[in-house]
């Protein structure tokens, strides 16, 4: 045997019992909330009432076994989270149904949760060596900029609330830049994974700047500027954003270097002072965040949504007994301000919590994977998913002002949740590469031990090892770099 | 990268706890003025879902909540309602509440416990605080009484007991009835709104606290004060011309009859209720100092305590003309009739002015009294000595003077007419501010307009009514 097999490695526990007992709680959150929901408001509850619950705990039970069987060494507390804000969400959609009357959102919203595991599924049977999507930066960088711009094409496109974002297909509409959002990602993640280390020391030196060369940083600045661009054109200054911090941190990872960060920094604020100035709908928002009783008709959304968890206090109302549809929107952009008034500042600060153990494991994962690709994805989705969860609840309890993006996992709306179904599944499969102890894959190398090892550890030797090389043959060179070291 | 990953870390965990530390802030910081701002439709219709306290007149429940089959729960109904309107106030789902249901709504509502432990348990169980019951000092005899007296007139009564600052009677009118406001049926209630504010006849006026009028003649007590806290004395002669010119001017102020004499003494000046000596005093003394003795009086300021009451003035930067009218209580000087109530109770309770107040106790759903009122001292309006020779000559106006008509049979009663003309169009306002020494009561009675042709004046319109009332409280 091989040098790298003779070193026997630590036995690495799987944890697929833990996931499995964190997700029974995990149900129960969002189960609990459905039944207290209808015992609260009717005193009773709806024939057939387990087939809902029932159907989830299915899913979640599917979820968990495609987990078990492809990614067996993943985090075993991202599905659990996801699963428990899911059912709060879903909880608070069928409770706003309730109240409105007429409307159906939670059964749409149910059926894109099937698809939504499906995806998280496809990605996790499919993709369990992401590492393929890393040849092809330019590609995913096209495929992410036609999602952007699908929705200024002509038919399918539809304008509504003032942003030009959605497509319409069979009636069904979709938000193409949620999943864009993944694509284009991916695209930096791939871009900057290769060229790294040449952003970082190659290029002219300007005090204490070191500039990157032109053909290295051209293509990423290009590919970032299209997408603010396509996005501030369709006024989606939210997803904009987003992209802006995606980049800014994306480039700090890949190089190390802090004056990324604080371009960044001064980019933004030039921009922020641009579109204030020029986008009447921004001052607008930017005078509701900071004196919202100023004007008690423009502003009555953020007013009711602040009377609303006010109202719900230190626990909250309780399921179904608070009035959370007084709030327009209640269902979108103001669920938290909903979930505050019936669960309080409790559940609040819980859900926050529950986005903050996402945040760390995605980060905890950058921090044990091997290989540059892995570390830059999973970083880059964390960062932008606790931005997300910042600016929107930060908006709707006041600390920032409004930006109409979604809340993940929890607000109605399908793409949003397909995509970070997908987003979990592949800060999953990232944790699975980046837990899964060497030896598992000794079939590999017994293919041809002696010749490999013998090459790719003078390989080695000197340089970096090209994740090119690496995707092409599976996992093989990363672990030998690995159990070499 | 991993030193990287490691900042992003630190920014995730900062932008988290800004989260966190913000709605932790709100809920410490912000959810009171959010749950009391009127606007805050939740807050109302869980109170409109609720029970409220009641709030009794002696053994009488004069507002109280009560089962009711329409859209809320309860209703809230008002036992004599329009009698009681000044001292209840209304409470309206559209409207927002006011009075006694507006300065007491958190003791009503069960919201403000002050027993700190049942208020932790309250919040933790999720439940509301019991409701409180208010018990105000208004006495349903004398309340009746001048509310029958004023029957068919504009105007108002205001009855204090002059040693704890109790407010015994509080009357208005004409006036409303709340319960047209509290009903559950909204229309009506829209309809009541509109009606009782188009009514120029102004139903829900409180004359008694909020309006302020020229006090006229009953002003000269303050002046009488203000000269005797100077160093007269009762016996002090003044100039009493039939005819004054007030200086800087060709205006000529008369005298409503004869003053008994070009010099008479200022105990005869008050029980005469004399202009031209009045003004005459007034310009002697001049207007600071009676401006200083308005103020001990309570003028230009609020009283404090749960009467929220128009603040009376008088005015400021007089020239001679002015002063002079100024200490017969024309002019610019402004009173409510609760401020000339207190202006009698302080000289009856020996020159300390005591802070008016309508509820003497907060009692909890429990019975357990949650707080009861201990009478305060709004301070010193006039010495023993100047309170006991105002009362003297007080005595001999309605023994001997203008308010003969306020004698009650075995009864020492004190008080001073007035008679405001600031209008020629309209008949002059009727004053009568006085006190009795026996049921220690002070009364002030304000007529508008007596609603009749005879002339109306202080001694004939408002004396009659200061009798009944304190006949009522005997």
């Amino acid at each position: 045997m091989t040098s790298v097999a003779a070193a026997a490695p630590p036995k690495v526990p799987t944890r697929r019992w833990v996931e499995l007992g964190l997700l029974v709680p995990a149900l129960a959150v969002g189960i609990s909330g459905y039944v207290l929901t209808n015992l609260n408001r009717t005193g009773a509850l709806p024939p057939r009432w387990w087939l809902v619950p029932a159907l989830c705990a299915l899913l979640v039970l599917a979820a968990h076994v495609v987990v078990r069987v492809r990614t067996p060494y993943a985090d075993p507390v991202i599905l659990p989270v996801v699963v428990t804000l899911c059912g709060l969400g879903l909880a608070m959609l069928n409770r706003l149904d309730m109240a409105i009357g007429g409307t159906d959102v939670a059964r749409t919203q149910l059926v894109w949760m099937v698809i939504g595991v499906a995806a998280f599924a496809a990605v996790i049977i499919w993709l369990r060596d992401y590492r393929v999507l890393q040849r092809y930066p330019y590609l995913l960088f096209i495929v992410g900029m036609i999602l952007l711009l699908m929705p200024l094409m002509p038919v399918i496109g539809t304008n509504i609330n003032g942003s030009r974002i959605w497509i319409r297909i069979a009636g069904y509409s979709f938000q193409p830049a949620e999943v864009a959002k993944i694509v284009l990602t991916l695209a930096f993640a791939s871009y900057l994974a290769d060229r790294s280390d040449v952003l970082a020391s190659a290029g002219k030196k300007l005090g204490a700047l070191t500039l990157p060369r032109l053909r290295d940083i051209v293509p990423v600045f290009v590919m970032w500027a299209a997408g603010v661009v396509v996005l501030v054109f369709q006024n989606d200054l939210g997803t904009a954003l987003l992209f802006f911090g995606l980049f800014v941190v994306m480039m700090y990872v890949a190089t190390d270097r802090i004056s990324w960060v604080v371009g960044g920094l001064f980019a933004f604020a030039g921009a922020a002072a641009v579109i204030y100035r020029f986008a009447g709908h921004v001052q607008v928002r930017v005078d509701s965040w900071l004196h919202p009783f100023s004007d008690m008709s423009q502003n009555y959304q953020i007013i009711e949504g602040q009377f609303g968890m006010a109202w719900g206090g230190l626990f909250g109302r309780g399921w179904g007994l608070g009035s959370p549809s007084r709030v327009p929107l209640a269902n979108t952009d103001f669920i938290s301000a909903a979930l505050g008034e019936e669960i309080g500042l409790v559940g609040l600060v819980g859900i926050i919590v529950l986005y903050a153990l996402i945040v760390s494991r995605g980060l905890k994962t950058a921090l044990l994977v091997r290989d540059s690709f892995g570390k830059l994805l999973t970083a880059g989705f964390s960062f932008v998913f606790v931005l997300q969860v910042t600016a929107i609840i930060g908006g709707v309890t006041r600390l920032l002002p409004l930006t109409g993006l979604t809340t993940p996992f929890l607000s109605r709306g399908g793409s949003s949740l397909v995509a970070n179904w997908a987003i979990a599944a592949i800060l999953i499969v990232v944790s699975h590469q980046a837990r899964r102890p060497v030896v598992e894959f000794e079939p590999f190398v017994d293919l041809d031990v002696e010749q490999t090892a013998v090459i790719d550890l003078s390989s080695l030797e000197d340089g970096p090892v090209g994740p090119r090389v690496s995707a092409s043959e599976d996992d093989t060179t990363q672990h030998l770099k690995v159990g070499d070291k | 990268m991993n030193r990287a990953i490691r900042h992003v870390g630190v920014v995730a965990g900062l932008l988290v706890f800004a989260l966190l530390l913000n709605v932790t802030a709100s809920y410490l910081l912000r959810n009171n003025s959010l749950n009391n701002n009127p606007a805050n439709q939740r807050v109302l219709q869980a109170q409109f879902a609720q029970p409220r306290g009641t709030i009794l007149a002696g053994n009488t429940p004069i507002a109280q909540s009560v089962p009711a089959s329409g859209d809320f729960p309860y209703l809230r109904t008002y036992a004599n309602g329009p009698m009681y309107a000044p001292v209840t106030g209304f409470y309206s789902y559209m409207y927002g509440r006011n009075k006694l249901e507006q300065a007491y709504n958190a003791a009503l509502t069960g919201s403000a416990d002050p027993r700190v432990i049942q208020q932790l348990i309250n919040s933790l169980t999720g439940q509301p605080g019991g409701v409180a019951s208010l018990q105000t000092t208004i006495n349903p005899a004398a309340q009746q009484a001048a509310w029958k007296a004023l029957q068919g007139k504009q105007g108002a009564v205001v009855a204090l007991d002059y040693t704890t600052g109790a407010i015994l009677a509080y009357v208005s009118t004409p006036s409303y009835d709340p319960a047209q406001l509290s009903s559950g049926d909204l229309a009506a209630t829209q309809t009541a709104w509109t009606t009782l504010n188009a009514d120029p006849a102004a139903p829900m006026a409180d004359r008694a606290g909020r309006e302020i009028y020229p006090p006229g003649s009953t002003f000269k007590l303050v002046t009488a004060a203000a000269a005797l806290e100077a160093g007269w004395t009762p016996d002090t002669m003044v100039d009493s011309p039939a005819q004054l010119t007030l200086p800087g001017t060709n205006t000529q102020l008369t005298n409503d009859s004869n003053c008994g004499g070009d010099q008479i003494s200022l105990q005869q000046a008050l029980q005469v209720s004399c202009n031209t000596a009045f003004a005459n005093i007034g310009l002697t003394i001049g207007q600071d100092a009676l401006a200083a003795q308005a103020a001990k009086f309570g003028f230009g300021k609020p009283f404090g305590g749960d009467v929220n009451s128009a603040v009376s003035s008088f005015p400021t930067g007089l020239d001679q003309s002015q002063t002079a009218l100024s200490a017969i209580g024309q002019y610019d000087v402004t009173a409510s009739p609760l401020q000339m109530a207190v202006v009698a109770a302080s000289i009856a309770n020996d020159g300390k002015a005591m802070q008016p107040y309508f509820v003497s106790q907060v009692v909890g759903a429990d019975l357990n009294v949650i707080s009861t009122h201990s009478p305060v001292s709004n301070g010193r309006a006039v010495s023993a000595t100047t309170a006991a020779e105002l009362q003297q000559m007080m005595q001999s106006v309605v023994a001997n003077g203008t308010g003969k008509r306020a004698q009650v049979p075995g009864l020492t009663i004190g008080g001073k007419t007035g008679t405001a003309q600031s209008d020629k169009v309209r008949a002059p306002y009727a004053w009568f501010a006085g006190y009795a020494v026996e049921p220690h009561v002070a009364v002030c009675v304000f007529v508008a307009n007596a609603g009749t042709n005879e002339d109306q004046t202080g001694g004939a319109t408002a004396a009659p009514i200061f009798r009944q009332v304190v006949q009522a409280l005997k």
